[in-house]
């Protein structure tokens, strides 16, 4: 039986200059249910939550209705009241008659009556108001960043430095990412090794620390708090723990066919090969597909070699199952595919490069050590051309339609590294604007423009082509000399795109968090959550989640590493308790709710169900309470009505929708 | 007395009087508790104004908005139902107000093809920053209401 | 050429035989020629018919007989083969114990039609021999207690069956005779609906006014609809808050078809079923009829179910308002 309590606020005046409280609180205490109705001054004060702390306990009250400001200001506070009164927090209601009432009307009678009927409306729904407890669960206390670039290694240093447990998995031999394979940053042009190593050498060796490197994630199960991931951690056919990084295999191996990606296949390397020689762990891996022991079965010159005697052929993928507390993904970027880019001649002219390949070849310890030596003939180019937005920015369908953000800055530089090392060369850079808006960007471009005489071409490439000399032409247009030019080049270096690497896909899915149309990961909110996924528990550090360079990332590992430290400081998790809930006996277990949940949170189990005609197994939904966020989209796409939403049923809001419209 | 046309249109109150003299529409409005129930907070805090006759219900999200509750609410007289909430895009769970968009689309156009007057329903977005949008689509709306006077059809669809 | 039901008989019975099946559901012949219904075989075939008279969809039966250990051999025209999928994409089917055969339909024959053609006392059908295209422009030999009666085919197929375009079985374990599913009839699906938008919408109102007026809250259309398979109808459970009582009111049955419509909105497999059962005629396809149509105007054709998806750039309500007449 409802035993229900209404509380008319004045507030001051701010109510009841404009509604009738006293008259208010009358009729609403004719009302079926209601034993007990008052209006106050100040609700939200001391004494106003003692008359409610009074009320309920002297008249037994089961419910709890207050007509004061916006549930939004003071929901809270009453709950807390109630629950300090001994009744259930969430047995209350609050109808607002300030916001939405006194505030707006001005005739006292219109009104009062709107206030007496939102009140009605109150009391209807908390009619059907259900105790609701709090949900509560564990955290594991460690954290996994999925991917061991710039943006993963700050990220795990800045949670392993809070004191919690860490575990990096990175699918490459070694950690370090995009940004080890970078010569100079932008737009302090200070050396990325010399920033980035020190930083590889101390998650390494941090004690909170666990690399696995050369492995990736298979599954993920769980939920915030609680993930349960397996890891296969692929066989390096190296025993790590004998290993001494002596590097004499790489230098016996005596296959010499495999493309060096970390030099972005401009030279070779061995079939067993460390990536570069600062890398971590440095420990070789061997190409099990160009590994000449693995093809033929003869060979295995770099066992004999090994002093160690770390060399194990016949080692085999390992699949670890950890336990995790919250999940970052930092997977990175990749640049596009230039195949459909047919007019800039990419892979048909060698001496047309990405920007990445050129960051190697600037790079001293690169495959020229530095020099600027073209790839077709290893001779020092005079003539350079730059040229933007390849791929980024493009509505043709071909490309990416979003701008990658950091190409104007990397390109700046390499032109500014070009012209400052080899005064000789003529630099040209095609663009369709110049974006520069970050801390000391646009003077560093425009350092690049007028001291450095880099000439900046406002337009696009239309050509690259062979004059039949094995010269590269390069025909463009000039917007602002409004004509179109040829350059005669020697090289040239195209800015290709940047898109999040192949593995975020699969990875999304995996973590059920939700993807854009170009594979970046969603923000729970773009302006107010931008380093959390909408899958509770799961974070987003770098390139991941949209395009961004390396202090914004770093500033975002940051924040991530902050969000997630958050989570693991906390010994329970507290979970909303206006969640959905789906009736076993008539869910019908056709999986549309699922499909409309943002969050993960509705999975199926077969239940044994006897709703009176038998017992039979069904298919059925569950809500995992931990994971669902209360947004009610599932119960408004569940037919049968089996799926419901706690706070807001739909009983309770039709019950309001009958009281407003009686 | 004969009244000509020129004192007739300086009178006060003389506007075109509706069918039904008494009819004061039933507006109800559905709110999502982050963009639009905090829009119309903000209306209220700037002391916006709009007709008594809207009231509104909070629900989390406008993707909770069954279309029964829609359909109930005619059922039991309200003569305008409209639906606010957060912007395309900003939803705070990301994906709902995607699926409102989809559901009230096919559901309006649905109740316009049985006849039913189509601007007795709405959609808007309006954003917690938007307060002065809420009231102005508030007065609006109500002011179509009242213009097409009494909701009969939706309750009358059967009743040959 | 015209589908003999003995061939589909021992191709059923073979794949009995072969072990595929352990029973056979499928049509069973009636008092007369014309009211076939579902039915399960489980020893023998007396009755057993597949001619133009079974209608009925058969795959929404295969809730029940798929919680049944075996298998059950299920005969199922193209527009059943969409139902039987969605049942089956929405779990509402265990399809390991079902073999579905495809079989072919050349149309289906409203016997309230032949009756309209002024013909009583019908006791077979038989196609003109002479004519052997399969355009739908041939004719029937109706044969009556009084003689026989030629009707052009096309006079006396359902509404259902001369807009369908889609004689396609998808999902089917095996298709029998793919060949003899006659080619679409006039395949204006949407005219009837297009019709309706075209008409003001004081007539549309009463239009839908006097059909609906009709309903007599039987359920027939809920019942056959294998969309509709919840295992308890919102409209069944008095929690709900939209169950129709005792004495519910007219509103409530409007909503009844509003709500039910849009339960089956992007879900509908267009089978036409809900208008053939209503004993009252009211043409139900075209409420799912304009939802599909919506939904190939506003977001194109998906496999997804319309609702359960979306895109950022989908279009805004207020298309609706910006369209046909205005009413203010």
């Amino acid at each position: 039986m409802n035993r229900i309590g209404v509380f008319v606020c004045h507030c001051g005046s701010n109510i009841a200059a404009a509604v009738d409280v006293k008259q208010v609180a009358e009729a609403l205490g004719r009302e079926q249910n209601v034993v007990f109705s008052a209006e106050y001054q100040y609700m939200c004060s001391e004494n106003g939550q003692k008359l409610i702390k009074n009320a309920v306990k002297e008249n037994a009250l089961t419910g709890i209705v207050v007509c004061s400001c916006s549930p939004r200001m003071h929901e809270a506070t009453f709950r807390k009241t109630a629950s300090e009164a001994g009744i259930n927090p969430y047995m209350v209601e609050i109808a607002n008659i300030r916001e939405q009432c006194s505030w707006v009307h001005k005739d006292i009678t219109a009104a009062t009556s709107k206030a007496i009927i939102l009140g009605r409306a109150a009391i209807a729904k908390v009619r059907f108001n259900e105790p609701l407890t709090v949900g509560e669960s564990g955290v594991t206390k460690r954290a996994l960043v999925i991917g061991g670039g710039i943006a993963g290694i700050q990220t795990a240093l800045d949670i392993a430095d809070a004191g919690y447990k860490v575990d990096i998995v990175e699918k490459k031999p070694t950690i370090g990412g995009k940004m080890a394979q970078l010569d100079k940053t932008f737009p302090t042009l200070d050396c990325a090794a010399c920033i980035l190593t020190p930083k590889m050498v101390e998650a390494a060796r941090h004690e909170n620390i666990k690399l696995y490197t050369y492995s990736e994630v298979e599954e993920v199960k769980g939920y915030v708090g609680n993930f349960s991931v397996k890891i296969r951690k692929k066989a390096r056919y190296v025993r790590e723990n004998l290993c001494s990084g002596c590097g004499a295999c790489a230098l016996k191996c005596p296959s010499r066919n495999s493309g060096n990606e970390f030099n972005t296949g401009l030279d070779k390397r061995g079939a067993i090969y460390i990536p570069f020689a600062q890398a971590i762990p440095n420990i070789p891996v061997i190409d099990a597909e160009h590994c000449i022991k693995f093809r033929t079965g003869k060979c295995g010159l770099c066992q004999m070699n090994c002093a160690a005697q770390a060399i194990d052929f016949s080692q085999k993928d390992e699949i670890i199952e950890e336990k995790y507390g919250a999940i970052v993904a930092a997977t990175g970027f990749d640049i596009i595919n230039l195949d459909k880019f047919g007019e800039y001649g990419y892979k048909t002219y060698p001496d047309v490069v990405t920007s990445l390949e050129f960051e190697r070849i600037m790079n001293a310890a690169g495959p020229t050590k530095g020099h600027l030596e073209r790839p077709s003939d290893g001779r020092q180019p005079k003539t350079l051309v730059f040229v933007q937005c390849v791929g980024s920015r493009d509505t043709s369908g071909r490309g990416k339609e979003y701008c990658s953000k950091i190409c104007c800055m990397y390109t700046a530089k390499h032109a500014m590294l070009t012209r400052e090392k080899y005064p000789d060369t003529d630099v040209y850079v095609f663009y369709i604007d110049v974006r520069a808006p970050g801390k000391n960007f646009d003077e560093f471009y425009r350092r690049a423009a007028e001291q450095y005489g880099v000439h900046y071409i406002k337009g696009m490439v239309g050509k690259i082509y062979d004059d039949g000399n094995g010269n590269l032409m390069v025909r463009g247009s000039d917007i602002i000399a409004n004509e179109q030019l040829t350059i005669k080049a020697d090289m040239v270096i195209l800015a290709a795109a940047a898109k999040p690497d192949d593995s975020a896909r699969s990875l999304g899915t995996m973590l059920t968090a939700s993807m854009d149309t170009n594979d970046f990961f969603t923000e729970a909110h773009p302006k107010l959550r931008p380093v959390e996924s909408p899958t509770a528990g799961v974070f987003l550090s770098g390139f991941c989640q949209g395009p961004k360079d390396i202090p914004e990332t770093v500033a975002q590992a940051g924040a991530a590493a902050v969000k997630v430290i958050g989570l693991l400081s906390k010994d329970r998790l507290k979970s909303n308790p206006c969640v959905a809930r789906s009736d076993s006996l008539i869910c019908s277990g056709c999986s549309n709710c699922e499909k409309v949940c943002p969050f993960g949170a509705i999975t199926y189990a077969d239940a044994r169900v006897n709703d009176g005609t038998g017992m039979e197994t069904r298919r059925v939904a569950v809500v995992n309470e931990a994971v669902c966020h209360g947004c009610g989209a599932c119960a408004a796409a569940c037919p049968s009505g089996a799926m419901d939403l706690m706070g807001f049923t739909s009983k309770q809001i039709f019950a309001e929708v009958d009281a407003v419209c009686r | 007395m004969q009244i000509n046309e020129k004192d007739k249109s300086n009178r006060p109150n003389e506007n075109p009087v509706p069918s039904d003299e008494n009819f004061t529409p039933l507006i109800v409005a559905f709110c999502c508790n982050w963009c639009s129930y905090a829009g119309a907070d903000l209306a209220g805090s700037g002391r916006l104004s709009y007709p008594a006759e809207v009231k509104i219900i909070r629900v989390p999200c406008s993707c909770r908005v069954n279309p029964t509750f829609i359909l109930r609410a005619f059922q039991k007289g309200a003569d305008g139902v409209i639906l606010a909430g957060c912007h395309p895009g900003d939803c705070h769970y990301s994906t709902g107000n995607y699926f409102t968009r989809r559901r009230m689309t096919l559901l309006f156009s649905m109740l316009d093809y049985m006849g039913i007057e189509k601007e007795r329903t709405r959609v808007e977005w309006i954003s917690a920053a938007e307060g002065a949008k809420f009231a102005s689509t508030m007065n609006e709306f109500a002011e179509k209401i009242n213009s097409l006077g009494k909701c009969r059809r939706l309750g009358d669809l059967r009743c040959v | 050429m015209r589908i003999e039901s003995d061939i589909i008989l021992g191709k059923v019975k073979r794949l009995v035989s072969d072990g595929k099946a352990d029973r056979v559901f499928a049509w069973k012949k009636g008092n007369f020629c014309y009211d076939t219904e579902p039915s399960l075989f489980t020893d023998n075939y007396v009755g057993f018919t597949y001619d133009d008279f079974c209608a009925a969809n058969l795959c929404k039966f295969m809730i029940n007989e798929s919680k049944k250990d075996g298998k059950t051999l299920v005969l199922i025209k193209p527009c059943d083969s969409k139902g039987l999928a969605l049942l089956e994409k929405e779990h509402r089917i265990n399809r390991e114990r079902i073999y579905a055969l495809g079989v072919p339909c050349a149309g289906k024959i409203d016997m309230d039609k032949i009756r309209e053609n002024g013909v009583k006392g019908v006791i077979g059908i038989e196609e003109e021999k002479e004519n052997v295209s399969c355009n739908g422009d041939e004719n029937l030999i109706i044969k009556t207690l009084y003689g026989d009666k030629i009707i052009p085919k096309k006079s006396v197929l359902y509404d259902k069956c001369l807009s369908c375009t889609d004689k396609e079985h998808v999902g089917c374990d095996e298709v029998f005779m793919p060949e003899l599913s006659e080619d679409t009839y006039d395949g204006k699906k949407f005219e009837g609906v297009k019709k309706i938008e075209n008409m003001p919408s004081d007539e549309r109102f009463s239009f839908w006014r006097s059909q609906l007026s009709k309903c007599i809250r039987c359920n027939a259309c809920r019942n056959v609809c294998p969309v509709c398979s919840c295992v308890k109808c919102i409209f069944d459970n008095d929690n709900s808050g939209i169950a129709s009582k005792a004495n519910s009111d007219d509103f409530e049955e409007n909503l009844y078809h509003i709500i039910r419509a849009f339960h089956v909105c992007g879900r509908c497999v267009d089978c036409g079923e809900c208008s053939r059962v209503c004993p009252e005629k009211i043409p139900l396809h075209l409420l799912n009829r304009k939802y599909i149509k919506d939904i190939k105007e506003l977001y194109g054709y998906e496999k997804e179910p319309a609702l359960l998806t979306f895109t950022k750039s989908d279009a805004e309500p207020s298309v609706i308002y910006e369209r046909g007449e205005k009413n203010v």
